[in-house]
């Protein structure tokens, strides 16, 4: 077995991942201590989404190492390995279950034993229900439970997502562009709804938005052209000269 | 609120269901074999078969609905295991005619004696013990469903490329079974049946006994898939539908879910071929044809996709259609019809006819519970 190297939760070591010759990854490295929140920010094209991508298991990266509480090589796995191990995904698009209630969209999320023939006699506990509505307050969104998902608007969208992640019981959540096309308000609500998450669990989130980025008010970590170019405070970060020749242009 | 309300709203059309079927099954056989000729409420024997013919092909209708409704998978192949049952049921019935054959040969099929074959195959043998063989029909088209499935699922073939290969598999088995050399009687296929257990499956009693076989073995695969489809299994087939890599990162191995649901509904195709077989006469490889299992795929459109009630109404819709076509003046436009149907269903009823009331319903009942305030129901967006 290996042996624990790295008190990180999450451990990127040169990572790279080419596309025909492209590389959207280059070298990248990067370390997430348990607990912590992170966010991830850099222009279009920087590799944040890629990046997730080699941590799910969408995409095997063509070198380097990818580790999970320093022992579980994330490169070998599959999308569904991973999230057994304990790490959640949220999509840039809302991506919830359209057919389906709020409720069940919750309930299929629910951390629990998810083989063929364990949900074909699935019968819900009291403790599963009880769970279902406390994350519906969590997200605010226990007056439309009823209501299908594909109703919703897009921040409840978002949310119900979010919702679904606690449901999972990760130990890292990996959350991308979590208040694309919110409003102010939601936003606002957004950035509370994520540190209260955070005092469980560990949180990377990838956003554009920096007056949100701003207002997590945690370590920042800047991607340019698939490799970390600073790391530190928004306010150390937005004061680097390479990160606002990126970002700003020459 | 509402989404208890209209469990038991389609529960309720579940019971419907059933009890209409078994009311078929009751009246169906009574005024067949009780009710005298002379009387208008008589149904007569050649009614009864055809009746046990869309029965089979509602029982197909439903094993498609289950993994294209409820799952996505489309599978334009389905005609395929719908045959490899009736292949099943033809080989016990061959098995029975024994010495009453052409040449009388006590355990070779006819066509087995006319091509000179010294003795019965391997893959023959067993077939003359009616357990065995529907041990048979349930068997061969599961394994051939789960082989096929564990390496088209593994490899994520979805979507139009999945249909394509079921297509191809259907067909290559129809090019296999015109083979005379491959033992299952070449272009002919088997007929001339005798006997099912001992009865002549000509009578009139056999007839409508395989009627109410048809009909009970509807009443059971309807009740399998209500059973299937209302779990939390049920549940992880439909977000596999919507969006399966949402599912995949939540945790679920999709493949192993398609494999269970598309093996279970081979088995079903293939009970359903099984009954069709004896009730017509004859099975032959052109029921593999690719066209059939389109046609399969059109009932389940027109009646409604992942409704279940709504596979089989079109299964009996659509095929009472083809009957009134194809035996009047009318017989050359039959594709025609279909077709127009087909085409007619998509753009102007695209959740078929079950699915349109269903939706019609719920927004009403949605209506009244939001006081009057419409809700706006948006299809589902498939997710990459």
């Amino acid at each position: 077995m290996d042996v624990r190297t790295t008190s990180a939760l999450l451990y990127l070591d040169g990572v790279t991942v080419s596309f025909d010759g492209f590389r959207a990854l280059n070298k990248l490295s990067l370390a997430v201590e348990p607990g912590e929140m992170r966010a991830i920010i850099g222009p279009n094209g920087a590799g944040k989404t890629t990046m997730m991508d080699v941590i799910t298991g969408k995409t095997r990266p063509d070198g380097g190492d990818v580790y999970f509480e320093g022992m579980f090589d994330l490169s070998r796995l599959d999308e569904t390995e991973i999230a057994e191990l304990g790490i959640g995904r949220k999509f840039q698009k809302p991506t919830v279950f359209e057919m389906h209630t709020v409720e069940d969209n919750l309930r299929l999320a629910l951390k629990a034993d998810r083989r063929a023939r364990a949900t074909l006699v699935w019968r819900d506990s009291a403790a599963e229900r009880a769970r279902i509505d406390q994350i519906l307050e969590t997200i605010r969104l226990t007056a439309l439970r009823g209501r299908v998902a594909g109703a919703l608007s897009h921040g409840q969208k978002q949310w119900l997502e979010i919702g679904m992640l606690l449901a999972q019981d990760p130990k890292l959540l990996l959350v991308d562009e979590p208040v694309a096309g919110m409003t102010d308000a939601e936003t606002h609500q957004t950035a509370g709804l994520l540190k209260e998450i955070n005092r469980e669990r560990t949180v990377v989130v990838v956003e554009h938005d920096m007056a949100f980025v701003r207002e997590l008010g945690v370590k920042v970590t800047v991607l340019h052209e698939g490799s970390a170019i600073a790391e530190g405070s928004i306010d150390q970060v937005s004061s680097n000269e390479r990160v606002i020749e990126v970002y700003l242009g020459r | 609120m509402i989404a208890p309300f209209m469990t038991r709203a389609s529960d309720r059309g579940a019971m419907v269901f059933l009890g209409l079927l078994i009311a078929v099954a009751v009246l169906v056989p009574a005024l067949n074999l009780l009710v005298p000729p002379s009387s208008p409420f008589h149904v007569p024997t050649y009614l009864v078969a055809l009746l046990g013919k869309y029965l089979c092909y509602a029982l197909l209708a439903l094993s498609i609905d289950l993994i294209w409704g409820y799952c996505g998978i489309l599978s334009l192949g389905h005609g395929a295991f719908f045959a490899l049952g009736g292949y099943a049921m033809g080989m016990y019935l061959m098995r029975q005619i024994g010495t009453r054959g052409v040449y009388a040969h006590p355990t070779l099929p006819d066509f087995m004696v006319f091509l000179n074959w010294p003795e019965l195959p391997v893959y023959w043998y067993g077939f003359q013990h009616f357990p065995y063989a529907m041990l048979m029909v349930l068997l061969v088209p599961g394994v051939l469903a789960f082989v096929f499935g564990w390496f088209a699922f593994r490899s994520r073939v979805t979507g139009v490329y999945l249909s394509i290969i079921t297509q191809a598999l259907t067909f290559a088995l129809m090019l296999g079974f015109f083979r005379n050399n491959f033992g299952f009687g070449g272009n002919n296929g088997l007929t001339d049946f005798k006997d099912i257990l001992g009865f002549n499956v000509q009578a009139q009693g056999t007839r409508a006994a395989l009627f109410v076989a048809s009909c009970a073995a509807l009443a059971l695969g309807f009740l399998i898939c209500r059973v299937v489809v209302t779990s939390k299994f049920g549940k992880v087939l439909i977000a596999i539908r919507d969006a399966e890599a949402r599912t995949r990162f939540l945790g679920y191995r999709v493949e192993s879910y398609k494999l269970f649901v598309f093996t279970l509904s081979a088995c079903m195709a293939g009970v359903a071929g099984a009954l069709y077989v004896p009730q017509v006469g004859i099975i032959n490889p052109s029921e593999f044809a690719p066209a059939n299992s389109i046609e399969a795929v059109i009932w389940v459109a027109v009646g409604g996709r992942g409704t279940l009630t709504g596979a089989v109404l079109g299964a009996v819709l659509v095929n009472y259609a083809k009957t009134f076509f194809t035996t009047g003046a009318l017989a050359p436009y039959w594709l025609f019809v279909l077709g127009s149907l087909f085409v007619a269903v998509t753009l102007l009823m695209p959740r078929g006819i079950v699915g349109t009331l269903q939706h019609w319903w719920n927004e009403r009942k949605d209506r009244r519970a939001a006081n009057g305030g419409p809700v706006a129901l948006t299809d589902p967006q498939p997710a990459e």
